[in-house]
């Protein structure tokens, strides 16, 4: 905001510089009256969510663990070349390392992360660190006597690549890569792939419900937009009570429905659609995933549908009509064009949210119903890969984010309102 | 949209197949929470309806599922963690949310669209990446496992809603009415809480609904950052669908089902209310 002070005969160059110093100095204090009030909010987001986020983006590129648990191998392989086997200052160090975290009970964590990367690694380490009496000098002998691994160069040059404190590996294997012996990054076959397999099979879902819920959520925004409003008022109850309904309960509810001994199977076998002893597999696969978390869904594309439609004059389609469309054409050409905007906040809305579900595929989606978010609770509770779970996290928030921000380019967000 | 005298058969039949249409998706959007409520009183331990009930046979129907509820300790204590969860989130939302929103609204305010981004961000970013974000960095904090981590990152989650709906109440706010307030002598402190508060408080308490539901429903960050002392409901209905799933969880839901249509009406008297203030309706 910008004022200018119009030079008026009445007052003396000095005075109109008072008045100009004046007006700057309110101006800046209401200023930081604006932002007094917004600070408390922000310094709470930065810290209670912002922050973690920005930790998780560290922890998927940070690899500490075999530096800080075999800090004198690592150091000592800093200048190894990788062409031919250590030398017996690099083994003595490693026998060092294994003789300490056998002492403090640390080597076991560095074993794991090795095994992460090169499977066999942590009972190399680890058998090796339960012989220690047998270590002596020399020790590149020693060690190679007790485990033959150690004369594998394969296995050194894991070690030197993991001693490095940053790492790109958990991105490698969250896009289906993998590191060869040599260093090289490339894919794994096709039908190794797991992660890029879940996001595709993430996305491609998510466009589903998102196209379930514009199919179902249309025909009802326009019946509800066309009914005079008290009695659209009533209808819209119907809308509103899933939409305040948890969404535990709902996903509950889905399975009393979908179940083989659910409400679903036993109305078909009743009305005999279908036998009692071929009862139809609903749940805990993608069909489970994808009629729920359209029920879960179809809300948030009726509401911002509804408020655009209401907008919409219907005098235009009686226009069209008058001047000789057909129903469709005068829909087709009048109607549907300016409803886009309703179109695409529901959609984008629906869309976010539904690339980010977890507890509704973890319920009643199984395998093949299963998101990326649940890859991600996966590697965080039970494989406890913590590492890939950050890097697949990131992923996600990065296309999340993407998508938002080309939306909020192209349409704008002033057209998204709630309830 | 009544079919006017002039319709042709075939518009006619589109009418009513439309009507059809819009019937199923109204009952596709009801019938879960329909299905719910009658199959709790189920005496049976079965997700479905037993012979005796289609039948309506007094015996087939029992509260012993509401009895197991009201009897459990894990569930009565789980109760007690979302009521002092919810109840600290939503205060501690709608103070820090009506003030930045009120920050927000003027025009003074540098940097308005980063910081409306960064403030709403808690509502865009999937819960699951905060909840593993937050499980990591609460535990550094010493905060994991607490009342305090919980409640200060169901307080993050429930912003945004305060947020966007005081904003939206102070962008039809006169402001005019400040500088009256200020010109007949009220320190501003007086003039927010006798003039400002009572005009956008149906905003203010929407928007704390909206952040009380999304406290009294999270459940993802909770399972990341709740110990067994701070099992909430949604927590406890996710434990038990995956354990041992017990019709119990539909006692539960149906209990949690009259919840939301108190909360409905609550939030659409409110709504009607600020439309009538504003003179829409």
């Amino acid at each position: 905001m910008s004022i200018s002070v119009e030079a008026t005969g009445d007052l003396s160059p000095e005075e109109q510089k008072r008045l100009k110093a004046d007006l700057h100095r309110s101006l800046r204090r209401n200023k930081m009256k604006a932002l007094m009030l917004v600070a408390p909010l922000i310094i709470f987001i930065l810290i209670t969510f912002v922050a973690p986020i920005g930790d998780m983006l560290i922890r998927s590129v940070d690899d500490t663990v075999v530096n800080e648990y075999m800090p004198r191998t690592t150091e000592a392989l800093d200048d190894w070349d990788g062409q031919a086997l250590p030398d017996e200052a690099i083994y003595a160090a490693l026998a060092q390392d294994i003789i300490e975290g056998r002492k403090e009970k640390t080597i076991g964590k560095a074993a794991k992360r090795l095994n992460y990367e090169k499977g066999g690694m942590r009972s190399l380490l680890m058998s090796t660190s339960r012989k220690h009496k047998k270590i002596q000098p020399p020790y590149k002998d020693s060690l190679i006597d007790i485990k033959k691994g150690w004369g594998d160069i394969d296995n050194w040059k894991v070690i030197q690549r993991l001693g490095s404190p940053v790492t790109a590996s958990y991105y490698i294997n969250a896009f289906d890569m993998e590191t060869n012996s040599d260093g090289d990054v490339s894919f794994v076959p096709p039908d190794e792939q797991i992660y890029l397999k879940l996001f595709w099979r993430t996305i491609w879902m998510s466009v589903l419900i998102t196209a379930m819920t514009v199919l179902l959520g249309y025909p009802v925004s326009y019946f509800l937009a066309s009914l005079p409003l008290k009695h659209a008022n009533v209808l819209m109850i119907l809308v509103l009570l899933p939409f305040w309904t948890s969404l535990l309960v709902r996903t509950t509810s889905w399975i009393a429905m979908l179940q083989s001994q659910g409400v679903l199977n036993d109305l078909m076998v009743w009305i005999g659609v279908i036998g009692d002893e071929n009862r139809v597999q609903l749940i805990y696969n993608a069909i489970g995933t994808v009629v729920a978390m359209t029920h879960i869904l179809l809300p948030f594309m009726i509401l911002p549908l509804y408020s655009v439609m209401k907008t919409v004059p219907p005098s235009y389609l009686r226009a069209a009509r008058s001047l000789g469309a057909t129903p469709w054409t005068a829909f087709w050409q009048v109607y549907l064009p300016q409803t886009v905007p309703g179109i695409s906040a529901g959609a984008i809305l629906v869309f976010i949210l539904s690339i980010g579900y977890y507890i509704t595929p973890a319920l009643v989606g199984g395998q093949s119903g299963a998101f990326i978010g649940n890859a991600i609770a996966g590697h965080m509770q039970q494989s406890l890969n913590w590492g890939l779970a950050a890097a697949l996290g990131v992923m996600l928030l990065v296309l999340v984010l993407g998508i938002y921000g080309l939306y909020n380019r192209v349409v704008g967000t002033n057209s998204v309102k709630l309830g | 949209m009544a079919l006017p005298s002039y319709a042709g058969p075939l518009e006619r039949t589109w009418y009513y197949t439309f009507r059809i249409i819009c019937a199923a998706v109204f009952i596709f959007l009801i019938a879960p929470i329909l299905i719910i409520v009658p199959l709790s009183f189920n005496a049976e331990p079965y997700f479905s309806f037993t012979q005796g009930m289609l039948t309506l046979d007094p015996d087939a129907f029992s509260l012993r599922w509401y009895e197991t509820f009201l009897t459990s300790d894990r569930w009565i204590n789980s109760i007690q963690n979302s009521v002092i969860v919810a109840f600290f989130a939503t205060f501690f939302s709608a103070v820090l949310g009506t003030l930045a929103a009120l920050g927000l609204s003027r025009s003074e305010l540098p940097f308005k669209g980063v910081i409306m981004g960064l403030l709403i961000s808690p509502m865009i970013v999937p819960l699951i990446i905060a909840a593993a974000g937050m499980f990591f960095f609460y535990s550094k904090l010493g905060i994991s496992q607490t009342y305090v981590g919980l409640i200060m990152a169901h307080t993050a989650l429930g912003t945004p809603f305060v947020v966007i709906t005081v904003t939206a109440t102070l962008s039809n706010f006169d402001h005019t009415l400040v500088k009256a307030g200020a010109s007949l002598g009220a320190t501003p402190t007086y003039t927010f809480f006798k003039v400002t508060m009572p005009l956008i408080m149906t905003g203010i308490i929407s928007g704390a609904l909206f952040a009380m539901m999304t406290s009294f429903d999270e459940v993802i960050v909770a399972i990341f950052i709740a110990g067994v002392e701070q099992r909430t409901i949604p927590l406890q209905m996710w434990a038990g669908i995956r354990e041992q799933i017990s019709p119990t969880i539909l006692a539960v839901a149906t209990i949690l089902i009259t919840f939301s249509i108190i909360m409905l009406s609550t939030v659409e008297i409110l709504r009607r209310r600020s439309d009538r203030i504003r003179g829409i309706s």
